[in-house]
């Protein structure tokens, strides 16, 4: 602080804009970057295992869910309903014969679902049969339980829906193997645009790449210029005749090269290891990642300006940075489905916007009317930090 | 070595040394406690897979009653939110694109007459069901292509309801003229129930995830960073010239973390019940108990990162690089059973996934302490191992 209060050159003098000194300052951060392995970790290793991870851990496709079917009826009806379910690829069936054996099942975990077909089961479906063609009054038709851990409510929900679709097809295979006269049901012809196959990596590895770049772009400057801080070295970056402006643009060059060049192994990987298509233009994903460092970059910034503290910078861009990258850009979470308030949260998240444009461009295309308003927000996001941050400063130095 | 003080009053200055370092910073207090509440409520609501308020489309080439009564019947399912109307084929590109709806319904001119046709039963005989020519098209974005999925299956629902009422309204005429109406009525009832969570609230999920995933990132940072910091301010060498042994400058580093890591969870338990409602079933002392093993195995990766970093910067990456695949193979956003098997041995070793499972069964399902203990001790180990390769990384850096 001596140093900066001690300052006494003319005004006059930083603020004229020096493109020398500017070269000087971002030869000496890059330097800085360079020569850190942590950088190099951070923005080509990092985006690597995590691109990796998200391309192989990450599946919202659910498959071979663990229920058990309990036969507390064996007549060959109920083994027929239970060979359907194993039949099924949605399930990843066991039998039993006593509920008990396996509810325990449920509690630990080990099952998603329990399916019991209770002891009446095709006494009663039989009656059913009868009394419909006596045109009799049936009594209480034929019930198939499904128990599930609510305590996985995406999985429970799962359960219960292709259960109900496994009994309904049994029950159309049945009819259809006695001749049984049926409606034909009325489905919807349905196609699914630009990911036909409705592969979940296709759009969670665009959406990661946001993810990845908000670690690059904000984690690692918020720790750089906090530990400048913290070393006093930025105080002294500010007693030489280097304008605000001027800092702030030599701060963020290099990281700016840096993330631009994490972001191009990303696509390279999500291309050529990940099968992912790209059907925008390389120019349009360029700017739209350029766009979309200005706020990542200058969240960083912003966060070591007021933190000055690499500990408390750390947990506040992992906190403001990183955490809402991934829960609320809608790149795992979709944002219609949040409550109100929380998708008035994120309006301010500018990875939100990039994810739209990632997704966008490497699913459909260059939809210059959607991406056009998201770049606007991301770059106005990024105005808003870099001013205050610029503003933040000059204060500190009156 | 004339005078040495026991071991606990030495451990008890270093104790009281670090707490003091990491609470009498207001800001780093403030850093501790309010931003994880503000968290734990903002994303618990968010990390939702629900699917609510769907905005789709609707193109109306039939103008008929039954095409009518179809949108009007997508109107009133609280799943989606906002009906476009739409007047070409040609918007249909143009609002997909723009993000604008998740899906369109396109019915052709045929829908009502075949919609009647499909209502007359099809003789067993008939070759081809359901081979019907498709008058209606559900068009959906495969960009989200999870909520895509779900939401095709509620169009699915109303459509074939559409088409079962349909039918009944046929049935019932041709009823009176005659012939049976067989098979038009499910004969098997599925009866669901969804145990620990009735009524499938996400957030009863949500909450008890995310709070064993803060303390991860707490746990990580404060340790991660606690031995690189002293490194880089070179106070490092103070507490090695004084007489605490290496076990215990670790155990000083350990137990200031695990009791910021018992404060932080009392906050987020009762957040949780009071605020947030959800239900606690379990025992709270096991809950306490196996987080207090969860804690030392976190603590444990946290200080063997630290011991590892040269400054804080890398401690902090480091241990950043951990806490992404560490949330990613907890089993939060996507279940670890359907993860590549070999990813599978590689979410054992990772105590996140452990403590969730342990967090979930003592918030909903009353799990017994047997189940707990038998998830608690895989953490057990991790603890051990990443304990000890701290303190002989530590150490072998003092050598050197």
């Amino acid at each position: 602080m001596q140093a900066a209060s001690g300052m006494s050159a003319p005004a006059s003098a930083r603020t004229r804009f020096d493109p020398r000194r500017l070269a000087a300052l971002f030869v000496k951060e890059s330097h800085q970057v360079v020569r850190d392995p942590s950088s190099i970790l951070i923005a080509f290793v990092l985006p690597a295992i995590l691109l990796f991870l998200f391309g192989y851990a990450v599946s919202l496709d659910i498959n071979r869910v663990r229920v058990a079917v309990v036969l507390e009826d064996d007549s060959p009806e109920a083994y027929s309903l239970a060979s359907s379910f194993l039949g099924s690829s949605y399930f990843d069936v066991s039998i039993a014969r006593d509920r008990r054996q396996v509810e325990e099942g449920l509690v630990s975990g080990e099952l998603y679902g329990v399916i019991v077909v209770p002891q009446d089961f095709a006494r009663r479906l039989l009656a059913a049969g009868r009394a419909d063609s006596s045109d009799g009054v049936s009594g209480a038709p034929a019930s198939v339980q499904v128990l599930t851990d609510g305590s996985q409510p995406n999985t429970a929900a799962f359960v219960q829906n292709y259960s109900q679709g496994a009994v309904t097809n049994w029950l159309q295979q049945r009819q259809l193997t006695r001749g049984a006269a049926m409606p034909a049901d009325l489905a919807a012809d349905t196609r699914v645009w630009y990911n036909p196959a409705l592969h979940s990596r296709d759009f969670l590895v665009p959406g990661s790449i946001a993810v990845i770049m908000t670690i690059t772009g904000t984690l690692l400057t918020a720790l750089v210029v906090a530990r400048e801080w913290e070393r006093g070295t930025m105080e002294a970056l500010m007693a030489t005749p280097i304008g605000i402006f001027e800092i702030l643009a030599g701060k963020l060059a290099p990281y700016f090269v840096l993330g631009m060049a994490a972001m191009t192994v990303c696509v390279i990987a999500a291309v050529q290891v990940f099968d992912v298509p790209l059907r925008g233009s390389i120019g349009a994903l360029v700017a739209a990642s350029a766009v979309f460092l200005l706020p990542a970059l200058g969240q960083g910034l912003l966060i070591s300006t007021l933190a000055r503290n690499q500990f408390v910078a750390a947990q506040a861009a992992v906190i403001s940075g990183f955490l809402p990258a991934f829960l609320l850009s809608g790149f795992i979470f979709d944002i219609a489905s949040m409550p109100v308030p929380i998708q008035v949260v994120t309006h301010v998240v500018a990875a939100r916007y990039f994810v739209t444009c990632l997704k966008t461009l490497f699913l459909v295309g260059d939809v210059w009317p959607l991406l056009l308003p998201n770049m606007a927000a991301m770059a106005a996001i990024g105005a808003v930090f870099l001013g205050i941050t610029a503003l933040r400063t000059k204060k500190r130095l009156d | 070595m004339a005078f040495r003080l026991p071991m606990w009053v030495r451990l008890r200055a270093l104790i009281v040394k670090e707490l003091l370092a990491l609470l009498r910073d207001p800001k780093s207090r403030v850093v501790l406690i309010v931003p994880p509440l503000v968290q734990l409520f903002v994303f618990s609501f968010a990390a939702t897979l629900e699917v609510k308020n769907v905005s789709m489309a609707v193109l109306d080439e039939d103008h008929s009653r039954w095409s009518w009564e179809l949108i009007q019947r997508f109107r009133a399912s609280p799943t989606f939110a906002d009906v476009v109307m739409l007047d070409g084929a040609r918007q249909i590109q143009s609002v997909l694109d723009r993000q604008q709806v998740l899906l369109v319904l396109r019915i052709g001119e045929t829908f009502a007459r075949d919609l009647e046709a499909s209502a007359q039963p099809v003789s067993g005989a008939a070759e081809e069901g359901g081979a019907r020519p498709a008058s209606l098209q559900l068009i959906l974005d495969g960009r989200r292509s999870n909520t895509a999925q779900i939401v095709q299956g509620y169009a699915a629902e109303i459509i074939s309801g559409l088409a079962r009422d349909a039918a009944a309204a046929r049935g019932g005429a041709s009823a009176r003229s005659g012939s049976n109406s067989a098979g038009s009525s499910p004969a098997v009832a599925v009866i669901g129930r969804n145990w620990f969570n009735p009524n499938l609230i996400y957030r009863w999920f949500t909450v008890p995830s995310i709070i064993a995933l803060l303390m991860t990132v707490t746990g990580l940072i404060v340790t991660g960073l606690s031995l690189a910091r002293e490194r880089e301010l070179a106070t490092l060498d103070q507490l090695l010239v004084s007489p605490l042994t290496t076990w215990e400058i670790l155990l000083g580093k350990t137990i200031p973390a695990v009791i910021v890591g018992a404060i932080q969870a009392v906050f987020f338990v009762s957040a949780a019940v009071l605020v947030l409602q959800v239900p606690f079933n379990g025992s709270l002392a096991l809950l306490f108990l196996s987080l207090f093993v969860f804690m030392l195995s976190v603590i444990g990766i946290g200080l063997f990162i630290s011991s590892l970093a040269q400054t804080q910067q890398q401690a902090i990456l480091g241990a950043l690089a951990l806490i992404s695949p560490a949330v990613l193979l907890s089993g939060f956003a996507s279940p670890v059973e359907s993860m590549p098997g070999w990813l599978q041995v590689v979410a054992e070793a990772n105590p996140l996934k452990h403590f969730m499972i342990i967090a979930r069964g003592v918030f909903l399902k009353d799990m017994p302490a047997a189940l707990v203990l038998a998830n608690t001790w895989p953490m057990v180990a991790i603890a051990a191992v990443t304990l000890t390769a701290a303190a002989l990384v530590f150490r072998r850096k003092l050598g050197s």
